[in-house]
This record gives structure tokens, C-alpha cells and sequence, in this order.
């Protein structure tokens, strides 16, 4: 745990991640429905206990730079989501199976940072037409299906500029 | 409760239903596992999306307060649905043994049938931490 590590302030050990507990405080609160001062005392303690006993897994705070990105970045897959479920719907309902060009692309990644590999993998298979389904062993390139790609080239390029290069000013 | 706003709720749990029949229809229709997970993982966020939504309207008209667990739930789903198709992925690939898949183009293979090499441990933690 984070008192194995030297360096460390007595409020970075019992605090290890601020942003984690004030999120978690608000998910309690928000789970409510009510607010009641009981609710929050109990959420606070939840907020506090669960960083401490969950930071062997995070030593470190995720190196999250500008949070407005991060809130466009959301509303832009938000939207994407909604545009990929109609195209998905529409490959279903009137593509007939053969005609689907279904195959494995590989996305070379700049992105390093473990956060920013999670968030860029969970958006893949959030949006249009694609599920990322592994990594490879260095950590250099994602392993992408695609349910109809005529052009694999123009499907990794478009991952690679809307979604990694907002998540590389995202994440430093 | 205006009829505009029922009106409105009736449209999204309509929608919302069709979308989830389409996804529904696309795990009969697709061939094979992989093309399979994209309809579960797409097609029914919108439909859950949607009667999400409509309950969210219902409860603002019948008690008119806003209710948040519905965002709550949408908040979740969002969470969870990319490591549920990962994990599912990767049992296939595992079943499999990797055959048909692209080269990584780097030096390594992909992560499920290859360790983490020494060198490249101390900069990128890789597999065990991918959502």
C-alpha cells in the first residue's frame, strides 16, 4: 500500500486520491436520491476508506491535464455512440451477411499511459462498428475488430485522429 | 401528467424497445461470435438508453422531481460494457489460439499469448491494467 513507498505526506497517504473520494461522496449521495446528513457522513467514509484499501492498485493519480478536453472528449463520444447505434442497426437490418466486410485491423498507439490505453480501447467498443479486443505484449498497438470495414487503412485513421489524438492533449 | 410528456415517453420506450429487437436480431443474424458481440455492445445501449430516458421523464411528471438514477444506470453501463466485450474477446481469442490475426506490427505478439517483455515492463504496464 502507499505507506511502502518513501516520500510520501501524511496527506497523500490518507488521501490518496482526492478526485476518487469527492466522486464517490457524490455517487453515494447521488444513489440516495435524498439528501440526509446521515447519508453523508457514511458516504464520506466510504469516499475516505475505499482509496486507502484500493491504492496498491493506483499508486499513482492518473495524469489527467485538462479536464475541459475531457468533458468535450465525453460529449463527443456520447454522440458518436448514438450515430454508431444507428449504423449498426442499419447493417443488421438491411446488409445482407455476406456483404459484410468483417475482419481484424491493428491501431499502432503514441499513447502510453495505461489510463489513456483504457479510455482510448473502452471508446473503440463504444463506437461505430468495432470492439478492441487485445493489446499487444509491448503495449504498442491495439487489436481492433471491425464488423464492416471496406478500408482497414481508413479505419485505423480515423480512430487514430478522433479519438487518440484528443486522448494524447488529454493525457500527457 | 401533460399529454405532451406521455407522449414523449411512449416515443423513447418505443425506440428504445426496436433498438434493443435490433440487437436482439443481430445475434441471430451475424455468423460468428466476434461480428455477434458488436450488437449487444452498440445496439442496446440506445435501447436501454432510451427507456432510461422515458423513466427519467415519467418520474419528472408524475412526482416532479428529476430523478439522477437513471444516469446513475447509464453512468455503469458505460463502465462495464467495454470490459464485459473485452473479456469476452479475449476467451474467444483463447479459444482460438490466435489463429487469423493480424501481426502486431512491433516486435512482440499480442498480449493474451505473449508475456510482457523486460524492457518495454518499466515504461508501459500493459495488459493486466487494459479495460
Amino acid at each position: 500500500m502507499g505507506a511502502r513507498k518513501d516520500g510520501r505526506s501524511v496527506l497523500q497517504r490518507w488521501l490518496p486520491h482526492p478526485l476518487l473520494s469527492a466522486v464517490l461522496v457524490l455517487l453515494w449521495m447521488l444513489l440516495q436520491n435524498s439528501f440526509t446528513a446521515g447519508g453523508f457522513v457514511l458516504g464520506a467514509i466510504l469516499g475516505l476508506a475505499i482509496p486507502i484499501l484500493t491504492s496498491a492498485f493506483w499508486p499513482d493519480r492518473p495524469p489527467v491535464r485538462a479536464y475541459g478536453k475531457a468533458m468535450s472528449y465525453l460529449l463527443l463520444v456520447a454522440w458518436d455512440v448514438i450515430v454508431a447505434n444507428l449504423q449498426v442497426a442499419r447493417l443488421i437490418l438491411f446488409c445482407p451477411v455476406r456483404s459484410l466486410n468483417t475482419r481484424w485491423v491493428t491501431v499502432p498507439l503514441q499513447i502510453r499511459s495505461p489510463e489513456a490505453i483504457t479510455v482510448l480501447a473502452a471508446t473503440i467498443t463504444m463506437t461505430p462498428g468495432t470492439v478492441s479486443s487485445d493489446l499487444s505484449a509491448d503495449g504498442r498497438s491495439l487489436l481492433v475488430h471491425c464488423l464492416d470495414a471496406p478500408d482497414a487503412e481508413e479505419a485505423v485513421r480515423q480512430m487514430t485522429t478522433r479519438y487518440e489524438a484528443r486522448l494524447r492533449e488529454i493525457f500527457p | 401528467m401533460p399529454f405532451v410528456l406521455e407522449l414523449a415517453v411512449s416515443l423513447l420506450i418505443v425506440i428504445g424497445a426496436v433498438f434493443m429487437l435490433v440487437g436482439s436480431l443481430g445475434m441471430v443474424k451475424l455468423p460468428d461470435l466476434m461480428s455477434r458481440l458488436h450488437a449487444p455492445t452498440k445496439a442496446t445501449t440506445l435501447g436501454v438508453g432510451g427507456a432510461l430516458i422515458a423513466s427519467m421523464l415519467y418520474f419528472l411528471g408524475t412526482d416532479g422531481a428529476l430523478s439522477i438514477h437513471e444516469v446513475l444506470i447509464t453512468f455503469f453501463l458505460f463502465l462495464t460494457a467495454p470490459v464485459t466485450a473485452h473479456l469476452v474477446a479475449k476467451a474467444h481469442l483463447h479459444a482460438q489460439g490466435g489463429a487469423g490475426l493480424p501481426p502486431t506490427g512491433g516486435g512482440c505478439g499480442w498480449s493474451t499469448f505473449e508475456s510482457t517483455p523486460e524492457t518495454a515492463a518499466s515504461e508501459s504496464p500493459s495488459s493486466h491494467n487494459k479495460g
